[in-house]
């Protein structure tokens, strides 16, 4: 049904913190490794090895250079689904394929439904929908719904393999409609925002904004100076010294 | 947006086949138009052909054609969907409205009923096709005021300059016909100019800034894509036509999707004072394959020039 259910108590997604992410693309590989498997496997790749290759991937990272001068940094800036609570993506797709889950919120397409129009890749804003030449259906991110309730799995283990992989931990994943979790007051502390909110799909996933930049006092204060251990060497030490500082 | 030859010749060819109906629904029942069966055969499989042959070469494109009977059932939601039902709607009473003229020769009674029921269908079903286009957001290109009327003019103006062509083969021109044909070229023609400076001066909603949230810290820009090579969203969206290609393709959309029909149509409506009956066929018919030519060049500017907001992440300054 393509009709929205009801706002969900529970809305899951992810945050992903802009600040610590150093654009390695581990999340990028291991979504891709996890879903050669499970719901929306397999993600194709065509001319893998050769020129012109082009494949299926559900997270991608781009960087981006920010400010000028002595104020410019770079960001590096994962993209994916972010289960967005109005998703056109959801309300566009005429058979009913693609859903967003009431008790939830997970965004998914049902395979077994999708004519491969692609008309939800036009609605989404975010590049979340690719569409698979080889199934002939659209695929996007599940949120691992297939780790995330999989009583097969470690209790560690029952979070987006995304989320797993980071080895910066920059990225995290929880119920953003519940207040007090980890998530929720991570977005509250740091300033978690929403991305292009003019186009009013109210994503779910946040992105926490790099942290300023301490001014150059700061290193001043970090004590940078640094003194002698001891007296000046004489005698032998003391040519030994300036011979190897010439 | 790519522009993707099988949506531009299906939008064109349907737009043309329900304004034709449109006009058969509307100035059959009036009796403007000649009852005869032989008419109502090439009128009628000029429409349908158009329309029908427009929808189905659409399923084209589909990953799952086969599965193309499930697109029917979110009407409540999605304008592709509506439009799907729309036109079996249109359909339904259009065959019968046809039958009624073939086999019957009659318009009137019951058949006005069929005929009257069709053109409103015919215009609804050409709505929905719009606002398809209209309802998606992150082609700001698309989601404004100026493009369902477009759609419907052009769909208006294509079906006119049709009918018109028909009713000179059949010697029956009407001056009403060849009247409207010009009134709808030049209406289409306002809407469109409208259309092209609302795009060229309006400004992005969204930008690079906007997308990544990280405005506050200055202007964003792409400093490495997150792949080298391109991927379906680089291919389906990522498509941009250098100022000056799309300049000469709109000026060859002017002139010989608007300029050339509305001299031609005039000539046509003149022919009929002047009862010069080949002067006006030929005017109707050069009418309708430069209306043709023109009508699908805009139409596959719209796809080109249109921007898709993802493409703010992929290097793009505005959308």
């Amino acid at each position: 049904m393509t009709a929205l259910p009801p706002p969900s108590p529970r809305k899951l997604g992810l945050v992903i913190d802009l600040d610590i992410c150093v654009g390695c693309h581990a999340c990028a590989v291991n979504c891709k490794e996890w879903n050669t498997g499970g719901h929306m496997a397999p993600l194709t790749d065509f001319h893998p090895y050769g020129a012109g290759q082009n494949g299926v991937w559900f997270n991608r990272v781009h960087s981006f250079e920010v400010g000028d001068g002595a104020d410019g940094r770079t960001v590096h800036f994962p993209r994916s689904c972010l289960h967005c609570e109005q998703p056109d993506c959801v309300t566009v797709c005429p058979t009913g394929a693609s859903y967003k889950r009431a008790e939830d919120g997970i965004v998914l397409v049902n395979e077994d439904v999708c004519i491969g129009c692609k008309l939800c890749s036009w609605a989404c804003p975010y590049g979340a929908r690719e569409f698979d030449d080889d199934s002939g259906t659209m695929k996007k991110c599940t949120l691992c719904i297939d780790r995330i309730y999989n009583e097969n799995l470690e209790e560690v283990d029952r979070q987006p393999a995304c989320v797993a992989t980071c080895p910066a931990n920059a990225r995290h994943f929880g119920d953003l409609g519940d207040p007090e979790s980890d998530v929720s007051r991570m977005v509250k502390e740091r300033g978690g925002y929403d991305l292009m909110p003019e186009m009013g799909y109210k994503p779910v996933n946040k992105y926490l904004p790099p942290r300023p930049r301490r001014g150059p006092d700061a290193t001043a204060q970090a004590g940078a100076e640094l003194q002698p251990a001891g007296d000046e060497p004489q005698g032998l030490l003391r040519w030994v010294d300036r011979m190897l500082s010439r | 947006m790519n522009p993707a030859f099988s949506v531009i010749f299906f939008t064109s060819a349907s737009g043309a086949g329900f304004g034709l109906l449109f006009l058969l629904g509307i100035f059959g029942p009036l009796g403007l138009l000649p009852s005869s069966s032989w008419f109502g055969v090439v009128a009628f499989a000029a429409s349908f052909g158009l329309a029908v042959g427009g929808l189905i070469s659409s399923t084209f494109h589909l990953g799952h054609p086969e599965r193309a009977w499930r697109a029917f059932s979110q009407w409540r939601t999605s304008w592709l969907s509506r439009e799907g039902v729309a036109s079996v709607l249109t359909f339904v009473p259009a065959g019968l409205f046809a039958i009624g003229w073939v086999f019957f020769g009659s318009t009137g009674g019951i058949w006005a009923v069929l005929g009257l029921v069709s053109a409103v269908m015919a215009a609804i079903t050409v709505y929905c096709t719009a606002m398809i286009y209209v309802s998606l957001k992150p082609i700001q290109r698309w989601s404004n005021g100026w493009v369902a009327p477009g759609y419907l003019l052009i769909s208006l103006m294509t079906g006119a300059l049709l009918l018109d062509l028909l009713l000179h083969l059949f010697g029956a021109g009407h001056w009403l016909i060849s009247g409207l044909a010009l009134v709808a070229v030049a209406a289409a023609w306002a809407v469109k100019t409208g259309y092209w400076r609302f795009i060229e001066r309006t400004a992005s909603a969204s930008t690079p800034e906007s997308a990544t949230g990280l405005g506050a810290f200055g202007r964003v820009r792409l400093l490495e894509a997150p792949h080298t090579e391109e991927n379906y969203l680089l291919k389906e969206m990522g498509f941009r036509i250098a100022r000056k290609h799309a300049a000469r393709l709109r000026d060859i959309a002017e002139l010989c999707g608007f300029a050339a029909p509305l001299m031609l149509a005039g000539v046509s409506l003149i022919s009929l004072a002047l009862e010069a009956h080949w002067l006006g066929t030929l005017a109707a018919l050069a009418a309708v394959l430069a209306a043709a030519v023109g009508v699908v060049v805009d139409r596959w500017l719209f796809f080109a020039e249109a921007r898709h907001a993802v493409t703010l992440y992929y290097g793009a300054a505005e959308a």
